[in-house]
C-alpha cells in the first residue's frame, strides 16, 4: 500500500494553518496573498486525495475551477496590491484602510 | 325604439356625458358650444324621462323598470349590481328633478353670461344633475348613496364657485363638513343593515326581507329603529333639518342658479326622498316616526320664525326651504308619503321660481341682495313680478296655488293619522295634533315673511340710488314663466278628492306596504274645517305683512324692533346657533387637532417613530464601526475564528 489518507489531510491541514496564520499576521500584502494561494492549495489538495482514494473524478473538475479562480484572483489582487503601493507608496496592509468610511 | 330599460340610461347618462365634455375640453370651447351641451343634455334627460313614464304608466298598477348596467361589487355573499330602478316613486323625481333642473340650466344661460369660468360651471351643474339622478334611479341603497355623496360633493364645488372670495370657499366647505356628519350616520345604517340582510342591499330586496313572514326585521324593532334613526341622521345632514341645517344659510354664497337647483329644489329633497323609498321600514318603528316627524315640525317653525328678521333676500328663501323641508318630514312622519312627496314637488316649483326671481333681481340690482335697497320693482320687472308673486302665493298656502293643496294636505294627514301596530294605536293622538299646530303656526309665519319680502322689493319705490333694474333676458324670462306658471298648476294633480287626486293613486304601489300600519281618522267635515284653518293662518299672515309692510302699521316694525332689542337681535343672529356650534363643536375640535399635533404627530409619531428609528440605526451604526476599523487581516481572524467556533459546534 501507498501513503495513507491521513498523511494527505495532516499536509493539507497544515499547509492550510501555515496560510491561514500568514493571512491573518502578516503586514506585506504580497504576503498576505501569497498565504492566501497556500490555503486554496491545501483544499486542492484535500480535494485530490479524496478524489484518488475514493476513485472518483468528479473532484478534479472542482480543482479546475478552483486554480482558474486562483488565477483570476491573482490578477486582481496584484493590480489592487500595485495600486494601492502607487497611492500609499507601500504594500503595508495595516496603512489600507482608507476604504471603511 | 328603444327599450324602456334602456332609456333609463337615456336618462342617467346624457349629464354625465355634458360635464365630462365641458370639464375637460374647457379651455378649447366657445361659449355657444358650452351651452349648446351644458343646456342640451339636460333636455335629452327631460325627453328621455318623459317617454320612460309614459311608457310606464302604460304598463299597469306596481309596474317598475329595472335596468342592470353590470355586477359593481360581489364579496362574499354582498353582491350590489350597478342597476337602475324606475317605478312611480322615482319617476316623480326624476320628472321633477329633469323638468326644474333643465330649465334652470336654461336660465342659467342668461344669469352667468359675463361669468369667465362658464364651461367649469355648466360641468358641475351637469355633474350635479347626473349624481341627483343617480340618487333617485339607484336600485339599491349603495348606489343611492353614490349619489348622495355626488351631490354632496357638486354643491361644494358650486358654493364656493367663486373660490377666490374667501367667505364663499368657506361656505363650500362648510357645507360639505356638515354633510359629511350626516353621511356617516348614513353609512353606520348602511352596513347595520349590509349584516342583516346578507349582503343584499337592493329596495325590492329590503322590502321583501322586511314583508316576509317571520322577518328578523319585525322580532328586532330596536335594530330598525336604530337603522332608521341612523339613515334620518343622514337625512337631517343632506335636508337641513335640526341640527345639521346651519349649512344651508351659508351655501347661498354660490351662483343663484345653483340656489335654486340644489339648494331647492333636488338635493335638499335626497333625505325626503330616501325616507319614502324606506317607508316599510321606518313605519315599523314608532319611535322613529315620531322623530322624524317632530324634527320636521319643530324645524318648519323655527326656520320660519329666523325668515322674518332677515334682509337678504337669498337668506329669507334659504330659511323657507329649511323651513318647507320640515313640512315634508313632517308628512312622511306621520306616514303622509305620498303628501310629502307632492310638497316636494310643488315645492320644487315655486323655491326654484323664488330663486331663479331673487336671481333676476339680484342681477338687475348689478349684485344687491338687501331687500332695503330694493323696491318697486313690480313696474321695472313684470315678468320677474309674475312669477316671484305666483311663487310667494304658492308658499304661502293660497287657495287654488300649488303648494296650498300640497300643504294642506300635510296639516290634514298630521292631524288624523294614527300609526297602528297589530291593532293597537302606539302613538298618542295629542302628539300629531301638536304636531298639526306647529305646522299650522309655521304656516302662518311663512306667508307673513314671505309676503314682507314681496312687498318690500317689489311694490313701493325703488330704495338704491345707484341701481337701475331692468327685465332680463330671454333665456331667464322663459324659465321665470314656465316655472312660474308650474307653481301655479302643478297642485291640481294632488286635490283632495278622492278620484281627482291623481298623484297619490300614482305612488300608491310605492306606499302600500305601510298603509296597513296607517289609520285615517279623518272625514269630510274635519277636512274642510282644517282646510279653513289653513287657509286663515295664511291668510292672517299676508294681512300682516301688508299691514306692516305696505298698509297703515307701517311704523310698527321699526318700533317692535327698538322696544324688544333683545328679541329681535336673537332672531336676527339666528338664535347664535352658528356660535353654539363653534363653542361647542368646533372649538373642542381645533383644541383636539391641536393637541394630536403637538403631542401624537409631533411628539409620537415624528419624534419616536419617524426620528427615533434613525437615530437607532445611527447609534448601532456607531456602535458598529469601532469594529469595522478597515483593517481586512482583523476581518479575517474573526472570521477564522467563527469558523473554527462552528466546527466546535458541530462537532
Amino acid at each position: 500500500m501507498g501513503v495513507p489518507l491521513s498523511y494527505y489531510i495532516g499536509l493539507a491541514v497544515v499547509l492550510f494553518t501555515i496560510g491561514a496564520i500568514g493571512v491573518a499576521t502578516r503586514r506585506n500584502m504580497l504576503v498576505v496573498l501569497m498565504s492566501l494561494e497556500i490555503m486554496m492549495n491545501s483544499v486542492n489538495l484535500v480535494f485530490i486525495s479524496f478524489a484518488r482514494f475514493r476513485g472518483d473524478v468528479g473532484a478534479h473538475g472542482i480543482v479546475f475551477v478552483v486554480i482558474a479562480v486562483a488565477a483570476a484572483e491573482v490578477a486582481v489582487g496584484l493590480a489592487i496590491a500595485i495600486q494601492i503601493f502607487k497611492h500609499n507608496r507601500s504594500v503595508n496592509v495595516d496603512e489600507a484602510d482608507k476604504l471603511k468610511y | 325604439m328603444i327599450s324602456t330599460s334602456h332609456l333609463l340610461y337615456w336618462v342617467l347618462f346624457p349629464p354625465l356625458i355634458g360635464a365630462f365634455f365641458n370639464g375637460v375640453f374647457s379651455r378649447h370651447l366657445s361659449r355657444r358650444v358650452v351651452h349648446w351641451v351644458g343646456v342640451g343634455m339636460p333636455f335629452i334627460s327631460l325627453l328621455a324621462v318623459l317617454t320612460a313614464v309614459l311608457r310606464l304608466t302604460g304598463m299597469g298598477h306596481d309596474a317598475s323598470v329595472t335596468a342592470t348596467l353590470f355586477p359593481w361589487i360581489t364579496v362574499g355573499t354582498l353582491h350590489i349590481d350597478f342597476s337602475l330602478f324606475l317605478d312611480p316613486l322615482s319617476s316623480v323625481m326624476t320628472l321633477v328633478i329633469t323638468f326644474v333642473g333643465s330649465f334652470i340650466h336654461l336660465y342659467s344661460m342668461g344669469y352667468m353670461e359675463e361669468d369667465p369660468g362658464y364651461a367649469r360651471y355648466f360641468s358641475h351643474l351637469n355633474l350635479f344633475l347626473f349624481s341627483m339622478l343617480l340618487l333617485v334611479l339607484g336600485r339599491s341603497l349603495p348606489l343611492l348613496f353614490i349619489g348622495w355623496e355626488g351631490v354632496g360633493l357638486c354643491s361644494y364645488l358650486l358654493i364656493g364657485f367663486w373660490f377666490d372670495d374667501t367667505t364663499k370657499a368657506k361656505a363650500g366647505k362648510k357645507a360639505f363638513i356638515v354633510n359629511r356628519i350626516g353621511d356617516f350616520g348614513f353609512l353606520l345604517a348602511m352596513f347595520l343593515l349590509a349584516f342583516v340582510m346578507k349582503g343584499d342591499l337592493s329596495f325590492p330586496g329590503i322590502k321583501a326581507a322586511v314583508l316576509a313572514p317571520g322577518s328578523y326585521f319585525h322580532a328586532h324593532l330596536g335594530f330598525v329603529t336604530l337603522v332608521t334613526l341612523l339613515l334620518f341622521v343622514g337625512a337631517t345632514g343632506k335636508s337641513a333639518q335640526i341640527p345639521l341645517y346651519i349649512w344651508l344659510p351659508d351655501a347661498m354664497a354660490g351662483p343663484t342658479p345653483v340656489s335654486a337647483l340644489i339648494h331647492a329644489a333636488t338635493m335638499v329633497t335626497a333625505g325626503v326622498y330616501m325616507i319614502a323609498r324606506l317607508n316599510f321600514l321606518y313605519i315599523l318603528s314608532p319611535t322613529t316616526m315620531a322623530v322624524v316627524a317632530g324634527i320636521g315640525a319643530l324645524t318648519a317653525l323655527y326656520a320660519a320664525t329666523i325668515g322674518i328678521a332677515q334682509n337678504d333676500i337669498k337668506k329669507v328663501l334659504a330659511y323657507s326651504t329649511i323651513s318647507q323641508l320640515g313640512y315634508m318630514f313632517l308628512a312622511v312622519g306621520v306616514g303622509a308619503f305620498g303628501a310629502g312627496v307632492f310638497h316636494l314637488m310643488t315645492h320644487a316649483f315655486f323655491k326654484a321660481t323664488l330663486f331663479l326671481g331673487a336671481g333676476a333681481v339680484i342681477h338687475a340690482m348689478h349684485g344687491e341682495q338687501n331687500i332695503w335697497e330694493m323696491g318697486g320693482l313690480r313696474k321695472h320687472m313684470p315678468i320677474t313680478n309674475f312669477a316671484f308673486l305666483s311663487a310667494t302665493l304658492a308658499i304661502s298656502g293660497v287657495p287654488l296655488f300649488s303648494g296650498f293643496f300640497s300643504k294642506d294636505d300635510i296639516l290634514y294627514q298630521a292631524f288624523t293619522h294614527r300609526i297602528v301596530v297589530n291593532g293597537h294605536q302606539v302613538l298618542p293622538a295629542w302628539l300629531f295634533q301638536l304636531y298639526w299646530a306647529l305646522g299650522l303656526i309655521a304656516a302662518i309665519i311663512t306667508a307673513f315673511y314671505m309676503f314682507r319680502l314681496y312687498f318690500v322689493a317689489f311694490t313701493g319705490s325703488l330704495r338704491s340710488k345707484t341701481a337701475h333694474p331692468h327685465e332680463v333676458n330671454w333665456s331667464m324670462a322663459t324659465t321665470l314663466i314656465v316655472l312660474g306658471t308650474g307653481s301655479i298648476v302643478m297642485g291640481y294633480v294632488g286635490m283632495p278628492i278622492e278620484k281627482l287626486n291623481v298623484f297619490e293613486h300614482f305612488l300608491d304601489p310605492v306606499f302600500e306596504a305601510s298603509a296597513p300600519f296607517i289609520h285615517s281618522t279623518g272625514n269630510p267635515t274635519t277636512m274642510w274645517s282644517l282646510m279653513g284653518a289653513s287657509v286663515t293662518a295664511a291668510g292672517i299672515g299676508i294681512l300682516l305683512a301688508w299691514l306692516m309692510y305696505a298698509g297703515a302699521w307701517r311704523n310698527f316694525p321699526q318700533a317692535f324692533t327698538t322696544k324688544c332689542k333683545h328679541l329681535y337681535s336673537l332672531v336676527f343672529h339666528k338664535y347664535y346657533v352658528d356660535e353654539i356650534y363653534g363653542a361647542l363643536v368646533v372649538r373642542p375640535l381645533m383644541w383636539t387637532r391641536d393637541v394630536l399635533h403637538q403631542v401624537v404627530d409631533k411628539g409620537i409619531i415624528d419624534n419616536i417613530f419617524v426620528n427615533g428609528s434613525a437615530r437607532f440605526v445611527d447609534l448601532v451604526g456607531r456602535g458598529i464601526r469601532i469594529v469595522a476599523n478597515g483593517d481586512v487581516q482583523a476581518y479575517v481572524a474573526a472570521f477564522l475564528l467563527g469558523a473554527l467556533a462552528l466546527i466546535l459546534i458541530i462537532f
